[in-house]
């Protein structure tokens, strides 16, 4: 059934969550620290033990995958609900940092992604 | 009219999976008949969504009581929902192939944000340490800016400049990711991870990668998602206490 997938999905988002939390608390910091990326890599250990069991089917996968598909509709949605005015009335200030920061990182991916395929190739 | 306002507002989310399925088909249409396909649909309706919340206010759209319904649906407990679905579908021997790649790009895209934001804050005239601070954490996050600020006790203006500053980034990555992807070679899970790192902010990555490639997202996700927790934990400890040293006030 659909709704097992969908309940698998759910549990590894609220273990993820609750390590994040827990993270957060150790470090003393309020709030939650990678939540979403803890149960991202649970989602994906999950589901490769439960492939080698057997224990998936199409049908239960199929809960996950939507999911999935609503992906970029749920991003749309997000964007909507932007305080994009605020963005635009920072002024001068916020708009050259934003810019020129976000730049930097850009420029730096090309770099770093070379660096990675090149330790790995010796 | 009467009828019709309570009918929406009583089952706001369920307008809003009818509005976003309008914005999809008009995206899709507008990219493939009008653009042929030069920029992805998905692109178009982020940037469609973008604008559309410039109408709005602090809440974008969802201001207006007709699209309460938005928040629900674009909301952060949806949007983690559907990123860790995502993950079903990606694969554990390409993350472990970048995994301490991820964690150097993280500490290497926070540290840069941070100081180059403050170093052009700085020379904006903002010359207070609390500020610079402030500002650089705002070129991380919008989250990670108001989190250093309160932490330091920044004042609230410089505050509201550091959320307009993350709001800036985001808006930018997730427009320039889908036309740039290709010339920072951003076409495999590798490059995906070590993005999401360096770029950090959560909706502008998964919205640019979504624009770029879906099946990048989770790659991006992964690394992305553990940007703002480890920001608000150097930005007002360790970074600041470098730009302490650095500032020597």
């Amino acid at each position: 059934m659909k709704i097992y997938g969908v309940a698998v999905l759910a549990a590894c988002f609220i273990a993820g969550q609750l390590i994040g939390d827990l993270l957060g608390m150790i470090f003393r910091f309020e709030g939650n620290i990678g939540g979403v990326g803890f149960g991202m890599l649970l989602l994906i250990l999950l589901g490769d033990y439960m492939k080698k069991k057997n224990w998936t089917d199409h049908e239960s996968e199929s809960g996950i995958y939507f999911w999935s598909g609503m992906y970029i509709p749920v991003v749309v949605a997000m964007s909507s609900i932007q305080n994009v005015k605020a963005a635009l009335s920072g002024g001068w200030a916020a708009l050259i940092v934003g810019v020129v920061a976000t730049g930097c990182c850009f420029l730096l991916i090309p770099l770093v992604s070379k660096f990675s395929k090149s330790t790995e190739n010796k | 009219m009467q009828p019709i306002t309570q009918l929406i507002a009583k089952h706001d989310l369920i307008v809003a999976f009818l509005f976003v399925g309008i914005v999809m088909y008009v995206s899709f249409w507008f990219s493939k008949r009008i653009l042929r396909g030069k920029i992805p649909g998905a692109a178009i309706a982020i940037t469609a969504g973008l604008v559309i919340a410039y109408f709005g206010g602090k809440k974008g759209i969802a201001d207006f009581p007709l699209f309460a319904g938005m928040a629900v649906l674009g909301g952060s407990m949806m949007r983690d929902f559907s990123i860790v679905s995502t993950a079903m579908g990606a694969s554990m021997s390409e993350i472990r192939k970048t995994g301490w790649f991820g964690i150097i790009s993280l500490v290497l895209g926070i540290s840069t944000s941070f100081f180059i934001g403050g170093l052009i804050g700085y020379f904006m005239g903002y010359h207070e340490l609390k500020s610079i601070a402030t500002i650089g954490a705002g070129a991380c996050t919008f989250i990670v800016g108001p989190v250093t600020g309160n932490a330091i006790g920044a004042s609230s203006d410089v505050i509201a400049i550091s959320i307009a500053i993350g709001v800036i980034k985001s808006v930018m990555v997730t427009i320039l990711t889908p036309i740039i992807a290709k010339r920072i070679g951003l076409d495999n899970p590798q490059t995906a991870m070590i993005y999401g790192g360096l770029i950090g902010t959560t909706s502008g990555v998964a919205a640019g990668l979504a624009a770029t490639d879906p099946k990048l997202v989770p790659y991006g996700a992964l690394t992305a998602t553990f940007y703002t927790g480890l920001a608000c934990l150097l930005c007002p400890s360790v970074l600041y206490f470098i730009l302490n040293l650095l500032v020597g006030v």
